[in-house]
């Protein structure tokens, strides 16, 4: 292999390994926010999840346990969401805020207590089970695209999970209901649709899935706990979702850009570079607020927007 | 028997007030189950909370040098949530008025009169604060990208900066982090402990800003704003130049803070300038319904929470992370409370002849 072709493949290698997590946690927020449901809990539901994950499966030996625990964990804060939003018409963008700030303190708070007595309770720099990379044989010998076999489980499992949140968003009777509930709320509770049943659903499972990309940082890609181990990755899936323009076959593309910036800044910090780490460092927001730029000022010249119609607004039956 | 939500007219004066303390309550008795089920006793540890924070003079001298940065970045981003601006980047602008501040006070010292250091650190702290924020405001105004992402984006942005300032480029020698300590002409006078005066900054902006929002003609605007922008457009109102006018305050006063940070307490630019104190600032926001006076009351509350944290790592070795938990919680039943605020709630009992067509169902 050429080594232009092995740069190309480490860097893929490490593209996958950090999108995966921002992958997971753009699909959830793609579901929750089609059906009009605007999440900004997702990094301290991904905080909480992490850590859960990592305390249960430090325990029980077990990383499956974590990963079910933290789509319990994720899933718990998204019902709080649900109902703060849905039933009690709370403001979703104070709701969002909230759920963060409540998880990035109970995610501090549970990482300093649920250590072992040896450790002073603290779970920071404790090395428990993980998802180790498999690699496929054949497969992974394919020139550069091999890393794409070069893999945890978590990865592959996304593999599957992308194409069927896709299919069962546009294809199926459900996915057609909770687009109409996101779209027109009115029309859709006119055709039988429960409104607040499927806002709930949908905001619980995105949940779930934001608690599996928590899972994947403590698990694999960290692995271990540290405070902040999402380092703003929660908030970058927002603007992730915009890029993706609400469609989960896109949510992909988001996610490679941004494992990408990841991959190139740690390539040019082992090859010695000049640039201060710090600047590195700063890439990822930075090319964040590019891209909401660009992505809004795209959408205001071509007159078209992906946003879900209703999104952002509670539903009630009298007020039209 | 059912529920019927009726919107209010005005907004519940009893509810603006219960509403608060309830949420606290509440807070206080989930935060108390968290702490159980972790094997900590949560009367115990809620008295030594209190005892610590408010039950020595060093206590209470440390409740206000913390509550100064949550009082001014809280008014800060209350301004902008008048507009429903969801400034969520005081812990920036605090950070880049800390940066600008120490620059001053390190760098123009010898240029300079030292009399004119402080007003010029502080203003300078001001500026850097309302440029922070003045960015995203621009980018909101013209090109109507969300502020929520942009503002705190540029948070992670100016924590990277500062951290660079001091692991690297204005470290001291002979450090392993942190610039050189100020001359001492460029510090905040202090009262009591660590206690200075940027407490009265703060309690003069909160005085002023209740002042712009209940007697000005911008206070009014920015309400209309943040309430029904279409009406404010009807009226005449340049909806871009209030957002960017008022965020450039909103930052200036979250410049503030940060500056008060380093010139009053740290007197040096370190580790320990970005804690927090801007996220907290959202949360006494809007426990405070958005009420420049009862933030600093808020703001303190907080402050003894923080404090009781640290308080309670010290004693009980648990971690000071709980008064972040129980901060957390309170937005909670907070929101849950709110619909109180703005829907009359009214159980209805079905009569027959309301058996067949409910009210809400007329209106649907």
């Amino acid at each position: 292999m050429s080594e232009f072709a092995m740069l190309l493949t480490s860097i893929l290698t490490i593209t996958l390994r950090a999108g995966t997590s921002l992958t997971y946690a753009t699909l959830g927020e793609i579901y929750t926010e089609r059906t009009g449901i605007l999440n900004l809990g997702v990094e301290g539901m991904m905080l909480t999840s992490a850590v859960s994950a990592f305390a249960i499966s430090y325990y029980t030996g077990n990383p499956w346990l974590g990963v079910l625990v933290a789509m319990l964990a994720g899933g718990i804060l998204a019902t709080i969401h649900a109902f703060l939003t849905v039933t009690m018409r709370a403001n979703q963008v104070v709701s969002g805020l909230s759920i963060t700030l409540f998880g990035t303190g109970l995610s501090s708070f549970l990482g300093e207590r649920l250590g072992p007595e040896s450790n002073g309770g603290n779970l920071v720099g404790l090395i428990g089970p993980r998802f180790s990379p498999v690699v496929i044989p054949w497969l992974s010998d394919i020139p550069v695209l091999g890393a794409l076999f070069r893999q945890d489980v978590m990865t592959y499992i996304l593999y599957l999970v992308i194409p069927i949140a896709a299919l069962y968003l546009y294809k199926t009777r459900n996915g057609l209901n909770l687009r109409a509930v996101g779209e027109s709320p009115q029309t859709a509770d006119a055709m039988g649709i429960s409104v607040t049943r499927t806002r709930y659903i949908y905001t619980i499972l995105g949940g779930v899935m934001i608690g599996l990309g928590g899972a994947h940082l403590s698990l694999s890609y960290a692995p271990g706990w540290s405070e902040n181990i999402t380092g703003g990755r929660g908030w970058i899936v927002i603007p992730l979702v915009i890029f993706a323009m609400w469609n989960p076959w896109r949510a992909v593309l988001g996610a490679v850009l941004f494992g990408g910036i990841n991959a190139v800044q740690f390539r040019l910090q082992a090859d010695g570079t000049r640039i201060p780490a710090a600047y590195l460092n700063m890439a990822p927001y930075i090319i964040t607020i590019v891209v909401l730029v660009v992505m809004t000022w795209w959408e205001t010249l071509s007159h078209r927007t992906g946003a879900p119609a209703a999104l952002g607004k509670a539903y009630m039956r009298e007020d039209k | 028997m059912r529920v019927l939500l009726e919107k209010r007219r005005s907004v519940s004066r009893k509810a603006i007030v219960l509403v608060p303390v309830a949420s606290f309550l509440v807070s206080l008795i989930l935060g108390g189950i968290l702490l159980a089920i972790s094997g900590a006793n949560p009367f115990t540890t809620y008295a030594a909370m209190i005892t610590g924070a408010v039950g020595s003079g060093y206590g209470i001298t440390e409740v206000l040098v913390k509550a100064v940065p949550l009082m001014l970045t809280g008014l800060g981003v209350g301004l902008a949530f008048q507009m429903r601006f969801w400034n969520i980047g005081a812990e920036g602008q605090l950070t880049m008025g800390g940066v600008a501040a120490a620059g001053v006070a390190l760098f123009w010292s010898q240029s300079l009169p030292p009399w004119t250091i402080l007003p010029l650190a502080i203003l300078m702290g001001c500026v850097a604060g309302a440029l922070w924020a003045f960015i995203p405001a621009f980018l909101k105004a013209i090109l109507k990208v969300d502020e929520t992402l942009t503002t705190l984006m540029m948070n992670y942005i100016a924590i990277l900066y500062s951290e660079h300032l001091y692991y690297i480029a204005w470290r001291a020698e002979g450090y392993n982090s942190g610039t050189a300590r100020f001359p001492e002409f460029a510090w905040l006078p202090q009262f009591a402990g660590r206690a200075n005066i940027a407490l009265f900054f703060a309690l003069i902006i909160a005085v002023v800003l209740w002042f712009v929002f209940k007697y000005t003609r911008w206070g009014f605007e920015l309400k209309i704003i943040g309430e029904n922008e279409t009406a404010a457009r009807y009226l005449g109102i340049n909806i871009a130049r209030n957002i960017m006018v008022a965020l450039i305050v909103s930052g200036a006063i979250s410049g503030l803070a940060g500056a008060s940070e380093v010139l009053g307490l740290s007197h040096r630019l370190q580790q320990g300038l970005s804690v927090g104190y801007g996220y907290t600032a959202i949360i006494i926001a809007w426990m405070s319904q958005l009420n420049p006076l009862a933030i600093p009351f808020v703001a303190t509350l907080m402050a003894i929470l923080l404090v009781g944290g640290d308080q309670i790592q010290m004693k009980m070795r648990l971690p000071a992370s709980v008064g972040l938990v129980l901060q957390g919680m309170l937005l909670l039943p907070m929101l849950a409370g709110s619909i109180f605020n703005e829907y009359d709630i009214k159980l209805q009992k079905r009569s027959s002849s309301e058996a067949e067509q409910s009210p809400e169902e007329v209106q649907a």
